[in-house]
């Protein structure tokens, strides 16, 4: 630790406790309560970072959240490394290793530096005009070295292994700062019962307080800030309905009063207990909500601003207030409002030499206050330039009257203070679509009339004063409780109402500067507007002489106010720069959107729990355990894991699914069906609702029979399709698609709520109920025959029967149906017996050759057959004509949904696409799914399509590859051969129908 | 996140729910008799209302009922819901 830079006593660290750390690879000595920016400026560091653009050399500009250059990464270990940390919120602990960013080889010798030499010719939006040619080159050359060159740190390539949690929370009055205000809000609340939570992002509550411990004690009733604060702590904590929460920021405000917060909880600790999660986000529903989210010094814009060695006043302030830290030995202040006089005057009884004041206003009792006390006070004041390269050694000043220079002088220093008033932190405010009202008096934007049932108090909101914040935060608290409490309180809606009156006058007429100190003739270098971002006044001179006017174009076009720190240092500036260059107020010029987050969050923290296993629900059938335990393959259907394919010693799914199709065809084949949609349809209108949804004709449909129902939306394309079973006179078993279900129960919902009121009729979602075993193959009923108590001869049970019945003792419905042309049954049982039941059929059937099959197979078996995946060979523009499947629509009814839109003479146009077969001339080549079908051979591209593959397998009972497709005019197309482009060349194809095995259908009647 | 009134179980968090479009959009009752014009617009014409804005939402996660709400979309506040086949309530006064 550098000698004589540490005070002797005050402020919040433990001078008793050494810390050490390191930066950069060099190890370095702080004291407990510091953070990294603290403690470097306590070893004299000051160059912290390289700038974003330029690499330029960069100091710590600010002591908090707003910093824009000190920019770190902290690592732990090869998984944890956290980049883009600000240094000035970064809570060191023993060995905490942290390292600057942009720069290489090293911060103080950085070859990217060669920018800053070439800035003439990368001014703003330089990319967008010098590197066009060639094309290509962009993306292979120019884009990739930008990007590394201009950049900040790097995200870790290793998993996340920190576990993060989530917590929703409910209270009365959200308090957003612990500062005085916030404090003041959350005790007046407390007091009158509320349920509160007080957070505040940073280590400790008291905000201004700790940076300001020796204020007046007669401006809160007599005791000091120091005792004011402990003793209001106290209280909060003793109250049980009182959350305080530190390192927590509110990040975003969202609609109906819901405030995100993100409550850091491990990185400051050096060795974090293995339990405790590294972060908590929270979602806190709030009854009211007063933001007393404070105030930003704003930086001065004058040339040559950027040096390490020059930070704000405020910032110094803190440094030597709460961590007893002297910025430097030998500083000059430059300011543009009040504040800032007493940072120099604190500094100076630290011991810090104050060569002079530069105030860019005329005298005030300000200045008179500061000479009395020694310090040469320079006013009208200009700043022509600064000296130092990795630090400021000099300072270059002159008083500006009218247009002519006078006192011009050079002042040695080590540390150059700048203040440009304050700028209230509107953010959650504005994210809350709080309107802002510019306030000429006060030069900011301050909040207006409230979108949601928030109010601001303190500095935030324009009032400035120790005294004056805390009473306008025990006021907004106890409005805040009052309407909470309230028990007649509408819901949501905002307060409204006109915004209160701002209680501060500011104490001099210009109090502080937005926009630039004025250059002159014998001004050198450039003045930064946005440090990180490397925005500098002539960027915005550029942007406006190429006729950007909007600010919000301004801003993407030089950047300005987009990085990490989104601006919270620089956008007023910008604006008022902007602003004065077209001679316009700021008001009118507008300021940029305040989007979420206020400060950077981590993606963990919004991922939470949900990440591996169980980032989504899992759903597994009954058979699960089996076809695991057999080595299927499983394959995810929406949320299901259904088995592909079950393969045997070193079969491929290739061979594995050749022999499943071949068994099921030869002997028999044994599928778990158990992910298909099931809606019960049950009350005594529900033929008639079943009449009114689907296509088909179910007056007909007798008990114990079934029929394949077709679904379309009222725009006449096909929804859903599925086998529907009629039960008893009113209930129906409705099968649905595997992903369909939920969307078609609501459809049906919809219709019986909203349209159809008047119908008796009952929907439940069955899918989980019943598991579901698909016997199929020649050998089908002889398996079942000895297990169930039903006659199921072909005489008896002919092709779509329904019965229920029992299997194994355990009751079933047991639908004769088929989706792979096979003699077939499905096997519907409770899902707690569908694993025995499984068993008990498979265990039968090895002697008749059982084989399990998975969803690939099933795939195959129906292509062969021309069955159609709703979603696979339609696509929400295929009518029931088009799929071929108008044989089921019941031409007799007057109305179903979807049937008006099919009367449209476009559906019924010949050029529609249809679906048709598709056979390769040579039977072994597969197509791809969702190739182009062309006319010709050779089609230039880019052409149009006749249409396009939906489905393609290789059948191995037919020993060749099958397809389906959408064609244009498809059926009149059958017989002739098309093409189908591939990488390879066009692939000959002819047009069939989609029937390829068994088109008479005796198999399915056997 | 908004807050959403169900009509019958009180306010909820959005995730509970599901969006469903424009309210009072009644189905024809006979589709046949209404010419192509008409049915288009039954089918695809939605109000794009600046301000206040009669919708649908279902209680999805919930009781499963449909209903219907009137939200103000340049602020997102509702103004009140009510039940299908009622008459959309007049839009409460913001407190002062």
């Amino acid at each position: 630790m550098s000698e004589g830079l540490r005070t002797a006593t005050g402020g919040t660290i433990d001078r008793g406790r050494s810390v050490h750390f390191i930066f950069d690879g060099r190890r370095y000595a702080g004291v407990g309560g510091d953070t990294l920016a603290a403690a470097l400026l306590a070893n004299g560091v000051h160059l912290m970072g390289r700038s974003f653009k330029y690499h330029r050399p960069r100091g710590v500009l600010a002591s908090g959240a707003e910093e824009p250059n000190a920019l770190v990464t902290v690592r732990r270990d090869a998984a944890r490394e956290t980049p883009n940390l600000r240094a000035t919120q970064v809570e060191i602990y023993e060995g905490l290793e942290a390292v600057s960013q942009n720069r290489w080889p090293a911060l103080t010798f950085d070859l990217g530096a060669v920018n800053d030499f070439f800035a003439p010719f990368i001014p703003a939006g330089f990319y967008y005009k010098t590197f066009k040619w060639p094309r290509r080159a962009w993306y292979a050359l120019y884009e990739p070295r930008i990007r590394a060159a201009a950049g900040l740190g790097r995200a870790p390539r290793l998993p996340d292994p920190d576990r993060y949690a989530n917590r929703f929370a409910h209270c009365d009055v959200l308090v957003v700062g612990a500062g005085p205000a916030g404090i003041a809000a959350a005790s007046a609340a407390a007091a009158d019962g509320a349920r509160v939570i007080l957070c505040d992002e940073q280590s400790l509550p008291g905000g201004s307080l700790l940076s300001d411990p020796h204020a007046a004690p007669s401006l809160i009733g007599g005791s000091s800030a120091e005792v004011w604060l402990r003793e209001a702590l106290t209280r909060l904590t003793a109250n049980p309905r009182v959350t305080l929460l530190a390192r927590t920021t509110a990040f975003g405000y969202f609609p109906h009063n819901l405030i995100g917060l993100s409550e850091r909880l491990s990185d400051h600790l050096e060795s974090p207990p293995v339990d405790l999660p590294r972060e908590r986000q929270w979602q806190v529903r709030a009854r009211e909500v007063v933001i007393a989210a404070g105030a930003i010094e704003r930086p001065l814009v004058f040339a040559g601003n950027d040096r390490p060695g020059i930070m704000l006043a405020g910032a110094a302030r803190t440094f030597l207030n709460r961590y007893g830290v002297l910025a430097g030995t030998r500083a000059v202040l430059v300011t543009a409002d009040d504040d800032a006089y007493a940072a120099a005057l604190e500094l100076k009884d630290a011991g810090v030499f104050i060569a002079c004041i530069a105030d860019t206003r005329a005298a005030g009792a300000a200045s008179e206050q500061a000479r009395a006390a020694g310090i040469p006070v320079l006013n009208d004041a200009v700043v022509l330039g600064t000296q130092g390269r990795r630090r400021v050694n000099a300072i270059e000043l002159a008083r500006l009257e009218d247009t002519e220079l006078t006192q011009q002088q050079i002042q040695p220093c080590d540390l150059v203070l700048i203040s440009g008033g304050f700028t209230p932190s509107v953010h959650l405010h504005s994210q809350s679509r709080g309107k802002l009202l510019w306030s000429e008096s006060l030069q900011a934007f301050l909040p207006g009339a409230p979108a949601e049932r928030s109010r601001s108090a303190g500095a935030c909101r324009g009032v400035f004063g120790l005294a004056q914040v805390v009473s306008d935060g025990s006021a907004a608290g106890a409005a805040a409780a009052a309407e909470a409490l309230d028990p007649a309180r509408p819901g949501v809606a905002p307060a409204g109402g006109a915004p209160r009156a701002i209680a501060s006058a500011p104490t001099h007429p210009e109090p502080g500067l937005v926009g630039a100190l004025p250059r002159t003739s014998a001004t050198h270098g450039r003045a930064f507007v946005d440090w990180q971002n490397d925005v500098t006044t002539k960027d915005l001179a550029l942007a406006l002489r190429e006729g950007f006017r909007s600010i919000e174009h301004v801003k993407r076009y030089t950047t300005t106010g987009m990085a990490t720190d989104q601006g919270k240092t620089s956008n007023l500036n910008a604006l008022g720069i902007v602003a004065r260059a077209l001679g316009k107020s700021p008001p009118q010029v507008g300021l940029t959107t305040f989007r979420m987050p206020y400060t950077p969050v981590t993606f963990g923290s919004f991922a939470g729990l949900a990440r591996g296993e169980l980032f989504d629900p899992l759903r597994r059938t009954p058979m699960y355990d089996w076809a695991a335990a057999r080595g299927a393959v499983f394959e995810d259907v929406g949320l299901w894991k259904r088995a592909r394919y079950f393969p045997r010693g070193s079969e491929d799914m290739h061979a594995a699914v050749a022999r499943e199709c071949v068994a099921a065809r030869s002997g028999c084949g044994i599928f778990d069906a158990s992910t298909l949609g099931k809606i019960e349809v049950v009350g005594k209108d529900a033929v008639t609702f079943m009449n009114r949804l689907y296509v088909n004709a179910w007056n007909s449909l007798a008990v114990g029979r079934c029929r394949y129902g077709i679904l379309l939306r009222d725009d006449g394309f096909v929804y859903d399709d599925g086998v529907v079973a009629r039960i008893s006179e009113d209930v129906f078993h409705v099968t649905t698609t595997t992903g369909g279900a939920p969307r078609v129960l609501a459809m049906m919902e919809d219709f019986l709520q909203t349209e159809w009121t008047e119908l008796k009729v009952w929907l439940t979602s069955t899918t989980e109920q019943w598991a579901v075993i698909a016997v199929q193959g020649p050998n089908a009923r002889e398996v079942l025959q000895g297990l169930i108590d039903i006659d199921i001869g072909a005489a008896a049970f002919p092709h779509m029967s329904v019965a229920r019945g029992n299997i194994c003792g355990v009751p079933m419905r047991l639908f004769r149906v088929s989706f792979t042309g096979e003699l077939g049954f499905e096997v519907n049982v409770p899902a707690d017996f569908g694993s025995a039941v499984w068993e008990a059929i498979h265990e039968r059937g090895e002697s008749h050759g059982m084989t399990a099959y998975g969803t690939e197979t099933m795939h195959v078996l129906r292509a062969e057959k021309g069955y159609i995946i709703v979603g696979q060979d339609t696509d929400g523009t295929v009518t029931p004509d088009d799929a071929g499947l108008s044989w089921a629509i019941g031409k007799s009814k007057p109305d179903f949904v979807g049937k008006r839109s099919l009367a449209r003479p476009a559906m019924n146009a010949p050029e529609r696409r249809q679906l048709v077969g598709l056979t390769t001339r040579e039977p072994s080549v597969v197509l791809k799914e969702g190739a182009q079908v062309m006319a010709q051979p050779g089609t230039p591209i880019p052409s149009r399509p006749l249409g396009h593959v939906t489905s393609a397998y290789y059948s191995a009972n037919l020993g060749r590859s099958i397809a389906m497709g959408l064609i244009a005019g498809g059926r009149a197309r059958i017989g002739q051969t098309l093409y189908v482009p591939s990488g390879h060349g066009d692939i000959a194809v002819e047009v069939t129908s989609t029937v390829f095995f068994d088109p008479a259908g005796a198999r399915i009647n056997a | 996140m908004l807050l959403i009134n169900c009509p019958y179980c009180g306010e909820r968090p959005e995730p509970e729910f599901v969006y469903g479009g424009q309210a009072h959009i009644a189905r024809p009752a006979q589709p046949a008799e209404v010419d192509t014009q008409h049915w288009a617009d039954y089918l695809y014409r939605r109000d794009n209302v600046r301000g206040v804005h009669a919708e649908r939402w279902r209680h999805a996660h919930g009781c499963g009922r449909f209903f219907n709400a009137l939200r103000d979309t340049t602020t997102d506040q509702f103004l009140g819901t009510y039940k299908v086949g009622e008459t959309p309530p007049a839009p409460s006064k913001e407190r002062a």
